[in-house]
């Protein structure tokens, strides 16, 4: 489990590798898992308010969004995560974990919250049911050279992004379900963002072999973020 | 044949190890792609952790979804009343099915009988989010199963023993649940079958290649996914766990001995405090190693289902037994 298979250099500085946590109430945590620790991570499971001591990013896995909502909220998580944010942690949110991080929900289940940070509007959902789920390959030029491995599975996407939010990929709005279509400006629907700490993809890289984003995380944002 | 190769050598499960992006499945630049075996089991991965409720109205639907379930099963009776009324059990009305998925904005599964793939048809149709070709329903076809691949909505399939979890994944299951016995509130089976599933497979790993042929022979199952299963310690889908569980601590069981999420049947609505019940099994499944939480959970949430003994059933009311 060599850290040189995902980071570039400075072996010295990152002799450790940094201390990545997976939110870990519900979804698919061990995939996170096992590809932040064969790109060298620290790993360890965040369930409670304590585990996000001494953590230099934080992954929020796919999901049900509804759920981790009510138990992290239940649990004392949601809080001290919301805090973590406004203190500066990077963390990255896919599936589940975009809508973690929006700062609005466009159809939350009665009452579901967010932990927020990411000037963006989700939509549940957006694609439609599963039958509707794909996988794909998208051009990322920010994280990869070359096109990114993405599988979405009843993944939402970003309606509305505020100035500070950079767009790092997107899919043709055709591909959402009809009726989704809240006038989005543009013909794309974006499915990858990043503001400042935070990134979050409406896509599941975690699933598909393909570690570009987890690397960029490390590389791009958890690392300059130390 | 190619299908179930593809998709089980193509080791989804242990992509994480495979440095190589996109080696299998490569779906090309720009075309989107449904229905493949990644997109179909990676539900499941995201449902892990969670409480599938079986739920007969759209109201009940809600209330699964306020309380935290993962996702819904829409039947027409659940188990304990099918097991009541008797006669035969079927796909619930398509009415029901479109009130329920209209009602929440978790994942929608819905049963379909063994082998009947008409039925398949027409929840895919639909559009729920997954089809369980489950033994609660009267089997359609006391021979075959349905051919999971032909379809571009994901299946989940119960089983009993490894054998049958591994020919329902070579028909295209994307999810296994063991089967325990639906609608009796008693938890022993459901137990039963995990240990077998989950000591079948830790034998497996003991195993050497020459071995793992008769192996092969011997669970009835494509050698591919018997060595895969052995190389990677687990089955490539993920395995709930069904059939009895009516408290958060039989929830908890479950789960510590190694079940990735639990289906709750007639456990919640058939108990005194749905509501209660309902959340607190969630809660439950999210903290199952935290015997404090567990307790917590337990507390004043009423009459639990009534119940049946298993020991008690006569043979042909065992529903385990259907599928093969």
């Amino acid at each position: 489990m060599s850290a040189a298979v995902g980071t570039t250099g400075d072996e010295a500085a990152e002799a450790a590798g940094p201390a990545i946590g997976v939110f870990a109430l519900q979804g698919d945590v061990r995939e996170h898992l096992r590809v932040l620790a064969a790109l060298g991570a620290r790993t360890s499971a965040v369930r409670a308010a304590p585990d996000l001591a001494g953590l230099d990013g934080l992954v929020i896995p796919g999901g049900e969004s509804s759920v981790m909502d009510k138990l992290s909220r239940l649990l004392g998580l949601a809080p001290a995560v919301r805090a973590a944010i406004d203190d500066g942690l990077p963390v990255y949110g896919t599936c589940a974990g975009m809508i973690m991080l929006a700062d609005r929900i466009a159809n939350p289940i009665t009452g579901q919250q967010s932990l927020g940070g990411l000037d963006i509007t989700v939509q549940r959902n957006a694609f439609g049911s599963q039958v509707d789920s794909f996988e794909t390959r998208l051009a990322v030029p920010a994280v990869s050279a070359d096109p990114v491995h993405a599988v979405f599975i009843r993944a939402p996407a970003v309606l509305q992004s505020g100035p500070g939010v950079e767009v790092l990929a997107s899919v043709p709005a055709e591909r959402l379900e009809s009726g989704h279509d809240c006038g989005l400006a543009t013909g794309f629907v974006p499915v990858a963002v990043r503001q400042g700490n935070l990134l979050a993809t409406s896509f599941h890289p975690e699933v598909t072999g393909d570690w570009s984003f987890h690397r960029y995380f490390l590389d791009r944002v958890v690392r300059r973020a130390r | 044949m190619s299908n179930i190769t593809e998709s089980s050598a193509g080791s989804y499960t242990s992509n994480p190890a495979d440095p190589t992006p996109g080696t299998i499945e490569d779906s090309g630049q720009g075309s989107p792609r449904t229905g493949t075996a990644r997109v179909k089991r990676g539900l499941a991965d995201m449902l892990k952790g969670g409480v599938i409720m079986d739920v007969v109205t759209a109201e009940q639907a809600k209330i699964a979804e306020d309380a935290g379930a993962v996702a819904v099963m829409a039947l027409e009776r659940v188990p304990a009343d099918i097991r009541a009324q008797g006669g035969v059990a079927r796909m619930s009305d398509p009415d029901l099915i479109d009130q329920i998925v209209e009602s929440v904005s978790i994942p929608v599964m819905a049963k379909a009988r063994i082998g009947h793939f008409v039925e398949a048809q027409v929840l895919e149709a639909l559009k729920v989010d997954y089809i369980d070709e489950s033994e609660v329903l009267s089997p359609a076809d006391y021979v075959n199963h349905i051919d999971k691949w032909d379809f571009t909505v994901p299946f989940v399939c119960g089983a009993t023993n490894l054998g049958e979890a591994l020919r329902r994944i070579t028909e295209g299951a994307a999810m296994i649940r063991s089967k325990g016995e639906a609608g009796t509130g008693d938890v022993s089976e459901a137990v039963k079958h995990i240990r077998t599933i989950r000591g079948e497979i830790a034998k497996l790993s003991a195993l050497s290649k020459d071995e793992l042929y008769v192996a092969a022979k011997e669970l009835q199952a494509p050698y591919e996914l018997v060595a895969e299963v052995a190389r990677e310690g687990k089955l490539p889908v993920v395995l709930f766990t069904a059939g009895g569980v009516a408290t958060p601590a039989d929830a908890a069981l479950m789960m510590q001995l190694g079940a990735d999420g639990v289906f709750v049947g007639s456990g919640i609505f058939k108990s005194g405090n749905p509501e209660a019940r309902a959340a607190a099994i969630v809660r439950a499944t999210a903290q199952y190693s935290d015997a404090a939480a567990v307790a917590d959970a337990s507390r004043g949430l009423g009459e639990a289902m009534v119940g049946i003994n298993v020991a008690d059933l006569p043979a042909p009311h065992r529903l385990a037994e259907r599928g093969w």
